[in-house]
């Protein structure tokens, strides 16, 4: 079981997401599709073709910057950012 | 229950809402909605009653919104808005929408065509106009102007489900009467201020109208210039002889009188503002033989004003109302046909797009 933290960005647009899920999975793009299962659509605001991450979107495994096939080990902290852009 | 007016307003932070009675004197504004995403287009499907807003996120990517109560509340779909992982082309931002017939047409930036039939929970594609002349170039990043090439227009035919045409940026307009399955350029008469490969493309569109009054008639602006087309756009004339520039970005059709047609011209230069920071619209009522400047209740200095080309509309009232929403965050109305204008709305987002309806 790892936990992912979603960025504030996030909660408002899907029912009852909160900003922490706890999730069964091996890799960061795995730990998404879990999300996505339970909130379709989820995956979509972080991932585009490719795929890949969207690139705005930031995610650090146990605080080391990950791809979507970054392992995940058992008890980690994922981190979903939104980059700090815009104005 | 009387009629109302509803503008929605595509702005840089959300979409937003303006509502009146029939008179258009006093507004209300609801928002901001679809949590503060850029809103390139927002539109109301008359059959369904439905809002949707063409919107991208620079964290989370593109979607269509929807909201089924007026605004109340919002969700938000990219179900299918995609070009797959194994293709070249990546899809940035949906900036075109269209509702007709009972589905939704959503144009894509990189250039491609998207089809909803569900209201816009999933999204299909239906072209991205591959055997089109100078279509292998359309891609290439070297290309790109500062917007980027996409599809920001897709007019729908009000009688035939499968016939619309689309603008494909700083290419042109095609037509296709099989819903997207064959295509025809439709740029014959239109002037380029630049060498073209091509003889039937490289033309800068910037929007295109069609006369509720009469079908085969239609305007658009250029980047060279306003034109017309008497043949439903199979051949334009050029009709900007009166204007002050021959550029700008909206464009509005009356709705009863074919011959009468709303542009915004401005500076052509960086500043694409009203020249000289005066602010008015032009109407002719002449199919463009003659223009009038109007200006009543408009600022006449130091309002250096930008539109863009989803900024204007034009409601289908009797004595139909007009409304521009400006890149500083003032959205005008005219409830005379454009003879005197009010401020309804300012210190908004920049705004990229205006719609009207007049709800039952």
């Amino acid at each position: 079981m790892a936990t992912v933290h979603l960025p504030a960005t996030l909660p408002s647009m899907y029912t009852d997401l909160p900003r922490t899920v706890d999730v069964e999975a091996a890799t960061v793009d795995e730990a998404f599709e879990r999300l996505d299962a339970r909130w379709p659509g989820l995956r979509d605001r972080l991932c585009q073709e490719g795929p890949a991450l969207r690139p705005h979107i930031n995610v650090y495994v146990d605080r080391e910057r990950a791809a979507l096939d970054t392992p995940i080990a058992e008890g980690a902290r994922v981190d979903v950012i939104a980059a700090i852009s815009g104005g | 229950m009387p009629s109302r007016v509803v503008l929605l307003v595509g702005t840089r932070k959300g979409c937003f809402i303006l509502e009146s009675d029939t008179d258009r004197r006093d507004w209300e504004m609801r928002g901001p909605y679809c949590d503060g995403w850029p809103v390139y287009r927002a539109i109301r499907d008359i059959e369904s009653g439905a809002l949707y807003a063409a919107a991208a996120s620079e964290w989370h990517g593109a979607g269509v919104w929807r909201s089924p109560d007026m605004g109340e509340t919002w969700t938000v779909s990219s179900d299918g808005l995609s070009y797959g992982d194994e293709g070249e082309l990546k899809l940035s931002k949906i900036s075109g929408l269209t509702a007709s017939h009972g589905r939704l047409l959503a144009g894509a930036e990189a250039a491609g065509l998207f089809e909803s039939v569900d209201d816009g929970a999933t999204w299909s594609l239906l072209s991205t106009l591959e055997d089109q002349p100078a279509r292998e170039i359309w891609n290439i990043p070297s290309n790109q102007p500062p917007g980027h090439l996409g599809m920001p227009a897709i007019l729908a035919d009000p009688e035939q489900r499968d016939h619309y045409w689309i603008i494909i940026q700083g290419i042109g307009i095609f037509e296709t009467t099989d819903n997207g399955a064959t295509w025809t350029p439709r740029n014959r008469g239109l002037r380029a201020a630049w060498p073209r490969e091509w003889d039937e493309v490289g033309f800068c569109v910037h929007k295109l109208v069609m006369s509720p009054a009469d079908h085969s008639r239609m305007y658009q602006q250029n980047h060279c210039g306003m034109h017309r087309s008497d043949d439903g756009g199979m051949s334009w004339t050029e009709i900007t002889e009166g204007l002050p520039t021959d550029f700008g970005f909206a464009a509005a059709a009356h709705p009863h009188d074919r011959d009468s047609f709303y542009v915004i011209p401005l500076d052509p230069g960086h500043g694409r503002m009203m020249p000289d920071g005066h602010a008015a619209v032009w109407r002719t009522r002449d199919a463009g033989s003659s223009w009038q400047r109007l200006d009543q209740g408009l600022p006449h200095a130091n309002a250096h004003l930008g539109v863009l080309r989803e900024g204007m509309a034009i409601d289908d009232l009797d004595v139909p109302g007009l409304y521009f929403g400006t890149s500083t965050g003032q959205v005008f109305a005219s409830s005379d046909e454009g003879d005197s204008w009010t401020e309804i709305a300012s210190y908004l987002p920049a705004i990229a797009s205006v719609s009207v309806a007049v709800v039952e």
